[in-house]
């Protein structure tokens, strides 16, 4: 599409971009000045779900939808930003935050009158520091300015924006996560019903959004629905922030209408994979969405086409590309260790399938691996998360879908791996090793050293 | 639960204001938990249990739903890290780029081990999952908030001399 126009990031490489006179000079505000002038919160709600945005933070749920689901006759309501974005290799939000973050502030206050909430959390993550700093001058700026606190543009409506900083756990950026990691708890996901809309924050009705999805309502309320719906792909409307990076020429963020092939996102915006080489795995959308192989690359990466090969969603539409050198192994052992790592624990099919699953990525890596290791690994991955209904949150599809992708399209490799790689090795525990140093063995030592079964 | 005055205290008045200040923000004083972590953590470099115990007070809480709350997340040491905390990136994207290697440079080059922090307590060094600067891969951040990247071997000896100079403070 040659006549697409950036929005989201059109002022990102304007000088001072952060700064609210620059915000501001390039036509910042006016949506929140119009919303809150001249249309009825209802309203903002109708058009948002005429324009079918769909939520960016990963599960792509309708955001009108979701704001409408909030009960009629509440009293209070609360707005949580979701800003933890941890799903690995993805970074528009913190580029949104850094760069514009009027314009998420703007969406705030868009997305807090339209659902009638007077208070905002946005739940950064503690290692956007940078980003932290940015937003809480920005908002600073803005309650200067009128455009946040008591009786906003004369509208009568109030609002506050707080900056809550997480602790570097991934699980906070899902929704029930966040909201009892906010509370001051553990970040353990709800059990859902209720849902956060009917109880919430606080036991409150509470909206969950991302930040890009925010970033979005401004440009709706200001071109309108039929505008917004005028990019894209059926089902999968407007613009998207993709971030590309791995074996690319090019790691970067480019907005582009949804609906952008993998393979014209590598070729064309991530500059080619590097050293001339080919691509044989692309992630499309963080890696909990499995991956696409060499011959998927021409799947829209959309709400809907990117289903077809068989990967979860589209995710977070953060691409990873792995070149011809690489070894499923070796992307296998590191998704499957990631969530390993970030589990909360809470349910036992997520808590000890990921560490299941992990020890045996460890060993097969290591060269102690039994054909019979991937039926077990396929067996522990069909049986985890919402989908068969053994979890609370989907972090543990998330975790199965990178085996059960690899099951069905890269099995022979696998198997090729397995048998080329008998070192006839005892395998270590970490555990075992320390006693054998000499060391003290710390407890996080022995909590990640349980035993495997392990028969060369 | 009255403060005694014999009692030594581990947080200064100044500390508590900060975090009394952010009472007002949140319906429940439980929610200030974990920014009353950060602001210790900020003055000590680390969160011990006595510490946990006067936040506990503070909030009007119990000093175990202080701790249950600071154990799960991995990021509040107990005793002080070094004067620069630095994070290396080992998820997918900075992995493939060579992360892990560089992790594994960096630690020979300061004779540590991941986790641990060098002699001189200039320098903890920790592996992280994706630290969202894939766009750096294979990426560094230092918890001044600098970020280091795309590094290799030369860049890492760089980014450590950098370092060892030690924290920058936020412009
Ligand atoms: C394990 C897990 C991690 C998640 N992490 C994030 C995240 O970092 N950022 C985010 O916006 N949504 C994340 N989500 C999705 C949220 O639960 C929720 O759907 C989203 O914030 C809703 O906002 P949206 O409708 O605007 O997309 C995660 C979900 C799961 C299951
Ligand atoms: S599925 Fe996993 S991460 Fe989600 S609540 Fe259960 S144990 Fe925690
Ligand atoms: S994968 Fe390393 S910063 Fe994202």
């Amino acid at each position: 599409m040659a006549d697409f126009e950036p929005v989201l990031s059109r002022n990102w490489n304007v000088p001072d971009s952060h700064t609210l006179p620059v915000y501001e000079s390039r036509g910042g505000y006016q949506s929140a000045r119009k919303a809150l002038t001249t249309m009825d919160p209802d309203k903002v709600v109708a058009l948002v779900k005429e324009s079918e945005l769909r939520g960016r933070g990963g599960a792509g749920f309708p955001c009108g939808l979701k704001w409408s689901f909030l009960p009629k006759d509440r009293k209070e309501t609360f707005m949580c930003i979701n800003a933890d974005e941890s799903e690995p290799a993805t970074f528009n939000n913190r580029l949104l935050m850094e760069r514009d973050p009027h314009q998420l502030i703007e969406g705030i206050i868009l997305g807090c009158f339209a659902t009638k909430a007077s208070t905002a959390y946005l739940y950064i993550r503690y290692e956007y520091i940078n980003a932290y700093r940015i937003l809480e001058k920005a908002v600073a700026e803005a309650r200067a300015a009128g455009f946040l606190g008591k009786d906003i543009l004369g509208s009568g409506f109030n609002l506050e924006i707080y900056v809550h900083r997480g602790a570097g756990a991934y699980i906070c950026g899902e929704e029930t996560g966040l909201i009892e990691s906010l509370e001051g708890k553990r970040g353990w996901p709800r059990i859902k019903p209720p849902f956060p809309a009917i109880e919430g924050a606080f036991r409150k009705p509470t909206v969950v959004n991302n930040v890009e999805t925010l970033c979005c309502v401004p440009h709706i309320v200001e071109r309108g629905a039929d505008w917004f719906k005028s990019i894209g792909t059926p089902k999968s409307y407007g613009p998207k922030l993709y971030c590309i990076s791995g074996h690319v020429n090019k790691q970067v963020c480019v907005e582009l209408p949804l609906g952008v092939t993998a393979r014209e996102l590598i070729e064309v915006h991530g500059g080619g994979v590097w050293k001339g080489r080919k691509a044989k795995l692309v992630v499309p959308g963080g890696i909990s969405m499995g991956f696409l192989t060499a011959d998927e690359l021409d799947t829209k990466l959309d709400f809907e086409d990117i289903r077809k090969p068989g990967c979860l969603g589209l995710g977070t539409a953060a691409v990873t590309v792995m070149d011809d050198h690489t070894s499923i192994v070796d992307y296998l052992y590191n998704t499957t260790r990631f969530f390993a790592h970030e589990s909360c624990g809470q349910c036992t099919p997520c808590r000890e399938g990921c560490a299941w699953i992990y020890k045996t990525m460890k060993r097969i890596k290591g060269g102690g691996g039994r054909l019979v290791d991937l039926d077990i690994m396929l067996q522990l991955a069909s049986n985890m998360g919402m989908m068969p209904g053994t979890t609370i949150c989907g972090l543990a599809d998330g975790a199965s879908w990178p085996i059960r992708n690899a099951m069905a399209k890269l099995r022979p490799e696998l198997e090729d791996y397995i048998n080329t790689h008998q070192e006839g090795v005892r395998q270590i525990t970490p555990l075992q090793e320390a006693i054998f140093a000499g060391q003290l063995a710390e407890p996080n030592l022995i909590s990640i050293s349980l035993p495997i079964l392990n028969k060369v | 639960m009255a403060q005694t005055a014999e009692k030594p205290v581990m947080l200064s008045e100044a500390v508590r204001e900060k975090i009394r200040a952010y009472i007002p923000r949140y319906p429940s004083k439980r929610a200030v938990t974990l920014p009353a972590l950060h602001i210790v953590h900020e003055h000590l470099r680390c969160v011990p249990f006595k510490a946990m115990e006067e936040i506990a007070e503070i909030l009007e809480i119990t000093p175990a739903e202080v701790h249950d709350t600071m154990s799960f997340y991995g990021f509040f040491p107990q005793a002080p890290i070094g004067e620069t905390r630095l994070w290396m990136c080992r998820s997918i994207s900075c992995m493939l780029t060579g992360g892990e290697e560089l992790l594994a440079h960096t630690c020979q080059k300061l004779g540590i081990r991941a986790g641990e922090t060098t002699a001189d307590g200039k320098l903890t060094v920790e592996f992280a999952e994706c630290l969202g600067i894939c766009d750096f891969a294979p990426a560094a951040l230092a918890d001044d908030g600098r970020i280091f990247g795309p590094l290799d071997e030369a860049k890492v000896d760089a980014m450590l001399g950098e370092l060892k100079r030690g924290p920058s403070l936020p412009s």
